[in-house]
């Protein structure tokens, strides 16, 4: 029995170690690399990522000695002959020491939550972002299984990838005609759900010019996995350029065209030189059965 | 008749070799099963012993396994779903199967596997622990377990019949609804769910009842053994939190089966609604299969630290607090549903909070194992493990419930990691510990701790090499529910080495299995009933416990009273004369649980396939059984004295033999 408990302390220390050592390093590498959360090309996705940074180190500020705490105890107390540690069998009260580690949490969660709601109410996502430029609305459908882009001012759409100006913030309105999704660009800033019959505000603006991974986040179905585009942010001048491309392709998206590309399936990036107006309006009052009370009497 | 069937293939999954693999197998272990029963002559042992026994340690093994049978099958669909994440562009599954896999694989492992294993150690331990004969509703108990089986089984039937549910493990409408899910997958889901549900209630009341009325002469509230706080903030939590699955359900089926419009995306239906309902039950439900496994380890800690638990009114303060807050933090599931400013920072501080009581236990069970004397044991190993595991998933929590910081984990493989740490590293651990913890309890006999400890470094090791690479995932953009991704993302290195830890995990419970069949084997009998040097009540009577537990009723005066009874032995006081052996008053077996839960199965199967010819006999057949449940009279019995005394005088003369 006692050989057996001095092989398995042996296996302990053999194996504890280098797994508290992976597991920093795995933390750690973290912030190396170049994750896309942790790598921001805009104001809303560097706010995000501090607000991460800051939540991680003060947690870090407490878990770490905790948990260096727990090896040293599991350590020092092991039933062993001849350890010559403290022991205590029936000590299992003390005022101060509770007091103390109600208090390290309580502090640790204040502090957090602060920093929380002050940026609850900075970040939230319906905030236009400050600028001196206007900014560009596009607005985002989500589909079985694609995503319909639509410029009212540019009055073009595109289905799967989007062009936006740099350093100009972007109003996306956001709605879907199709299960709920996610609209995320994570290297420009957090995600919000796509509802039928709802049209939310996402503010997002990119500071440089990148071609940057989007992808609905929310599962909506069989080939949810299509559901990718690529955000493509450039100069004015060649945004300008851009637009005018687009108005040049061939087809236009009618009010068919659209119902057909409403059904569910995968689809390849598309191009369109205008929509029909009131579109996306049209999309998101499609399911709203309450009109409010004055339009009824029109 | 059969509306709905147009050819053998709606009923039958087919086409699929890896589900006909299934089917076969199914058939030939059915077939095995019954050639067994019959060849040994076992089958009115299998009835009189097990299928109508209302003893709350059968149930309680019976909770136990099919917890396990139903672990196997969450993990393969686990294992399967990394497997087809290990490598980019891979074409192992389909979009449509990977989004069943993941579904069940949801559903059954917090559902039919956390669920059952948890009620199955509140059977083992509960009345043992309090120096109760049984539960305080015998029959319902048995109820319980069986409503629960089948409705397990009934969804589990969706793999092989009609086709397996595929909207995620909460079903979100609209993708749920009729519309975009006109299979039956998604019926079999609610009705596995309500029937198993109506059984979890009532496990809720049922031990609500039980340490409130049935406690030993002696044991106050504060006397309690921690397990049994903490059973008894789980199960209050049930009575506040299931009632709302029940309804949530129950509106989804009336959107698919009578065309209603709760959660449609038309005719005014919301199914934003649905996700706040659902998340109502989903987050109280996280607390609910955790706090027990916080009660375990307060034994275990204690037990193999040689020492008292450390703080326990605080621990008992921060349970309850931890199960009142469970309530308030729902929508931080959905901070990006853009409910506005004052909602999401509202939930995102409450959701914190939560932290705090959690590290003051932390604290606690650290301060039980300081000055004490740690034994590692398989049990005390898992519960050192959890210490660590859940700080992490903790600190991983609070960075979540940062509303604004949420925006990018959410959906993501961030996340992911997130859940598994705790529910693996907290309940996982947590219950495995209980299981190793009471194992010699419940069949007097021990399992082997050699293979014990290879299962825990498989399972630990293989933990953080499958779910540390996913926290980096989740910040490289990854997100959930892809059955697939491309080369160009860079993705994979990272999803190989999850995949290589979790088939760790795989191996780990391979191990399990092992252990517990070369156990069976060995059968190294415990003859002292107190295997571990334990503390509470359950370690003062043999093991296995006989079948009314105690011979004469406890008199309790302390925390942890076996523990300072030892101790008063020891120091040669003499302990008060036990009274004399009195006839003991039990319930007697009933094969009701189980036919009305047979019932409920055939109500279950003609609803989800929309057959009333079926469904409405069973539901009348549900409500004869309840009839004749209400006029059985003669439902008890006593234990004669000589009895008694002839099974108390056996265990001693095992004792005897030994020491």
């Amino acid at each position: 029995m006692r050989e057996m408990k001095t092989t398995m302390r042996r296996k302990l220390t053999k194996y504890a170690a280098p797994l508290l050592i992976m597991l920093m390093m795995v933390m750690l590498s973290g912030c190396s690399t170049n994750m896309m959360v942790l790598d921001p090309k805009g104001p809303v996705g560097a706010d995000q990522r501090d607000l991460i940074y800051i939540t991680t180190i003060l947690c870090a500020i407490v878990m770490v000695p905790v948990i260096l705490l727990t090896a040293w105890i599991v350590w020092r107390y092991r039933d062993t002959k001849g350890n010559k540690a403290k022991y205590m069998p029936t000590w299992s009260h003390n005022t101060t020491a509770e007091v103390i580690w109600w208090g390290i949490p309580i502090v640790i969660i204040g502090i957090i939550a602060v920093f929380t709601v002050k940026y609850t109410y900075e970040l939230e996502p319906s905030k236009p972002l400050e600028s001196d430029k206007e900014p560009l609305v596009i607005e985002a459908t989500s589909l079985d299984w694609k995503w319909l882009f639509t410029y009212p001012e540019q009055n073009i759409a595109t289905v799967n990838y989007i062009h936006i100006p740099e350093d100009r913030p972007i109003e996306f309105h956001l709605t879907s005609d199709a299960p709920m999704n996610s609209f995320w660009v994570p290297q420009l800033g957090g995600q919000i759900y796509t509802m039928s019959g709802m049209s939310m505000k996402l503010n997002l603006q990119a500071d440089e010019p990148g071609v940057y991974y989007g992808s609905g986040a929310n599962f909506s179905g069989e080939h949810f996995a299509d559901m990718r585009f690529e955000v493509t942010a450039t100069s004015d001048a060649e945004f300008d350029k851009w637009v005018e491309s687009i108005k040049a392709v061939p087809d236009a998206l009618t009010l068919e065209g659209y119902e057909k590309l409403a059904e569910p399936a995968s689809s390849p990036v598309l191009s369109f030189n205008s929509f029909p107006e009131g579109l996306y309006d049209k999309i998101v009052n499609k399911y709203v059965v309450d009109k409010p009370a004055h339009q009824h009497g029109e | 008749m059969w509306g709905n069937l147009e050819s053998f293939s709606d009923f039958f999954v087919t086409g699929d070799p890896m589900i006909l693999g299934a089917q076969v197998s199914i058939a030939l272990a059915i077939i095995a099963i019954v050639f067994v029963l019959t060849v040994f002559k076992k089958w009115g042992w299998l009835w009189r012993e097990w299928l109508t026994t209302v003893d709350h340690k059968r149930v309680g093994i019976m909770y136990i396994i099919a917890s396990i049978l139903m672990l196997f099958r969450g993990g393969v669909d686990a294992l399967l779903m990394r497997l087809q994440l290990a490598m980019p562009d891979s074409e192992f599954l389909h979009a449509e199967h990977y989004n069943q896999i993941f579904t069940t694989h949801g559903v059954i492992m917090i559902l039919f596997m956390a669920m059952p294993l948890m009620f199955g150690l509140f059977n083992i331990a509960v009345p043992l622990q309090i120096g109760a004969r049984d539960v305080a509703y015998p029959f319902l108990n048995a109820l319980s377990f069986w409503l629960f089986f089948f409705g397990a089984m009934l969804f589990n039937v969706s793999f092989i019949i009609g086709g397996s549910p595929d909207a995620g493990w909460l079903a979100y409408p609209p993708l749920s609804e009729l519309a975009h899910n006109p299979g039956v997958g998604q019926n079999f889901y609610i009705w596995g769910i309500q029937i198993s549900g109506i059984g979890s209630l009532a496990t809720g009341v049922n031990f609500v009842v039980t340490i409130l009325k049935m406690r030993a002469p002696g044991m106050t509230l504060m006397k309690m053994p921690m397990f049994t706080w903490s059973v008894l903030s789980s199960c209050l939590t049930i009575l506040f939190a299931f009632p709302i699955l029940t309804v949530t359900m129950a509106l989804l089926f009336l959107d698919r089966f009578l065309g209603a419009h709760f959660f449609t995306l038309d005719a005014g239906g919301n199914p934003m609604m649905y996700i706040n309902l659902i998340w109502m039950w989903g987050h109280p439900e996280v607390y609910i299969v955790v706090l027990p496994a916080f009660g375990i380890f307060s034994e275990v800690v204690a037990t193999f630290s040689r020492k008292k638990l450390f703080g326990y009114n605080s621990m008992v303060f921060a349970m309850i607090s931890i199960a009142v807050m469970s309530f308030f933090t729902w929508a931080h599931h959905f901070f990006t549903m853009g409910s506005g400013a004052d909602v999401n920072a509202f939930f995102a501080v409450t959701t914190m909070v939560i932290a705090i009581p959690t590290g003051v236990k932390i604290f606690n069970w650290l301060f039980t194992m300081f000055r004490g004397r740690i034994r590692f044991t398989t049990p005390m190993l898992w519960t050192i493990a959890f210490i660590p595991c859940f700080i992490v998933g903790g600190m991983t929590g609070v960075m979540l419930s940062v509303a604004p910081a949420d925006f990018q984990f959410h959906n993501s493989y961030f996340l992911i990691a997130h859940f598994h740490q705790v529910l693996i590293g907290g309940v996982a651990f947590g219950y495995f510990a209980g299981l190793y913890y009471w194992w010699p309890k419940m069949f007097g006999f021990a399992l082997n701790e050699h293979l014990g400890k290879w299962a825990f470094w498989l399972w630990n090791i293989g933990f953080y090499v499958c779910f540390m690479p996913q926290y980096v995932l989740g910040l490289d953009g990854m997100t959930r529910r892809l059955y697939t991704y491309d080369f160009d993302m860079g993705w994979g290195p990272l999803n190989l080495v999850s995949t290589i830890g979790g088939f760790l995990m795989g191996i780990g419970f391979l191990f399990q299995v092992w252990q517990i069949a070369y156990s069976i084997k060995v059968h190294k009998r415990d003859t002292t009933g107190d295997f571990w040097d334990g503390r509470t009540l359950e370690w003062s009577i043999p093991s296995p416990a006989p079948l009314y537990n105690f011979a004469t009723d406890p008199q309790v005066k302390d925390v942890d009273d076996w523990w300072e009874t030892k101790q008063k032995l020891a120091r040669g006081e003499k302990l008060p004369p036990k009274p004399a052996l009195a006839p003991i008053h039990m319930p007697k077996n009933s094969a009701i649980p189980f036919i009305m839960s047979v019932f409920w199965f055939g109500a279950g199967f003609g609803l989800v396939w929309d057959w009333l010819w079926m469904a409405i006999p069973s539901l009348i057949g549900v409500a004869v059984c309840m009839l004749a449940r209400s006029f059985t009279y003669d439902d008890d019995y006593y234990i004669p004295v000589d009895e008694i005394k002839r099974t108390e005088e056996a265990a001693a003369a095992l004792k005897g033999a030994t020491t």
